[in-house]
């Protein structure tokens, strides 16, 4: 299918539907973490818990994921065709974030590899997970709003905002943009749920239900 | 705020002020990170580098000073506060004792830094005002750090694990803040702005740890 070609994006802007929508599905499996999070503090049930370290580590394979990808058209756009420094390209606010991102849920993997003692280890991880994904997800999404970037969406770019603005994206990748959003979301949700049912029957001893 | 926060409060403090050697001790932190970036800095810093490393060191003061609000507290007296105060009580006064204690080691930090590395603050109020909001904002992200950390083993090195992540944004932003008193022009309002922001941002962290705490509490 044929796609708008910009100065400098060209055929690149095909990376959309990889890039773009795995930071989506990133986030809304962060979102499902946290959630579950929410509900282990709330019930103690240990099923709450597991399924929120599950969620919590598919997010963050593809947070991994939409860095390759984002490396690959930073190659062949910022780098290559605007002359970019690495040092400028590494600045960038978004990338700061999504590192932030990264580097919280590694946290939230030692904290959790440092108990022995299971509902403990599910308490303050759980505790963890909430107060580290509602201190950063407000950042993010603030944050590189206000400063200059090299991401559409800065202010004062022309860009708009691609990603969540229904009309500044053309027509032909929304086609494609938004079912390879809910795709990404579905294949992390389907991997998740395959080693949280595969969890949940060897951890049947420790539920009791 | 009722009378069972301000005698935790004054507990806090007279602890302080009895094992006098942990708060010299982190004076001595201070004073010598700071003598060592003046003997290893041969240039003067550029107003750049300058802010950087006072948000540096403030980190690393912050880290030692908060870090033992939690670990301090043995077993027992752990149990003991459990029988009497609430645990919302309790968080509420370690945040404010860290926070007093923050503030009062950020002046001093700022007051060091002017007097050994040579002064390129420009406003030296606003900048006095940036330093308090700072210190303000990272000692009560750490205070809940420090009470996480504390329910695991390996706590002290947990902490600084726990918790750069989550001050990242912030101490990039109090950074950004930090230029208005370097001269440096800013649009108008975006100093309160960002000041804003930052405020809101403690604001969370206050809300997050009294709903979030009563949950560590309970062993």
């Amino acid at each position: 299918m044929d796609v708008p070609r910009l100065f400098i994006l060209n055929e690149t802007i095909r990376n959309l539907h990889f890039h773009v929508a795995m930071w989506f599905s990133m986030m809304i499996l962060f979102i499902i973490s946290f959630i579950h999070s929410v509900r282990y503090l709330n019930s103690g049930n240990y099923r709450s818990d597991i399924m929120s370290r599950n969620y919590a580590s598919t997010g963050s394979v593809m947070g991994l994921l939409g860095y390759l990808t984002g490396a690959v058209w930073a190659n062949y756009t910022w780098v290559t065709d605007q002359s970019q420094s690495l040092g400028s390209v590494l600045k960038e606010p978004k990338l700061i974030g999504a590192a932030i991102a990264l580097l919280i849920y590694g946290a939230y993997f030692v904290l959790r590899g440092s108990f022995t003692d299971i509902d403990k280890k599910a308490r303050v991880s759980a505790v963890y997970n909430i107060f580290a994904f509602l201190m950063l997800f407000p950042s993010i999404w603030i944050i590189p709003r206000l400063v200059g970037s090299l991401h559409p969406g800065a202010p004062g770019s022309d860009s708009g905002n691609p990603a969540l603005n229904f009309n500044d994206i053309d027509s032909r990748l929304r086609m494609v943009f938004w079912p390879a959003v809910i795709g990404w979301t579905l294949l992390g949700v389907w991997i998740t749920t395959l080693r949280i049912r595969t969890e949940f029957l060897t951890d049947k001893a420790l539920m009791h239900e | 705020m009722n009378s069972k926060v301000l005698s935790l409060i004054k507990k806090d403090l007279l602890l302080e002020l009895r094992t006098r050697h942990a708060f010299f001790g982190l004076l001595l932190y201070i004073a010598s990170t700071i003598f060592i970036l003046y003997l290893s800095v041969n240039d003067t810093l550029t107003a750049d580098t300058w802010i950087s490393m006072f948000w540096l060191i403030q980190l690393f003061i912050c880290v030692n000073a908060v870090a033992k609000s939690f670990l301090q507290e043995g077993k027992g007296r752990l149990l003991y506060y459990y029988s009497v105060s609430s645990p919302v009580d309790f968080i509420i006064s370690k945040i404010i004792f860290n926070v007093l204690l923050m503030t009062a080691m950020s002046l001093i930090c700022l007051g060091l830094m002017l007097f050994f590395m040579d002064n390129p603050v420009r406003d030296l109020p606003v900048f006095v005002g940036i330093t308090v909001l700072g210190g303000i904002g990272i000692s009560m992200v750490f205070t809940v750090m420090s009470a996480i950390a504390a329910k695991a083993q390996q706590n002290a090195a947990l902490i600084a694990i726990l918790g750069f992540p989550v001050i990242l944004p912030q101490l990039l932003l109090l950074n950004k803040l930090s230029r208005a008193a370097f001269a440096e022009v800013f649009r108008a309002g975006a100093l309160w702005q960002l000041s804003g922001i930052i405020g809101l941002l403690d604001l969370l962290v206050i809300m997050l740890a009294i709903i979030l705490f009563p949950f560590l509490w309970k062993d």
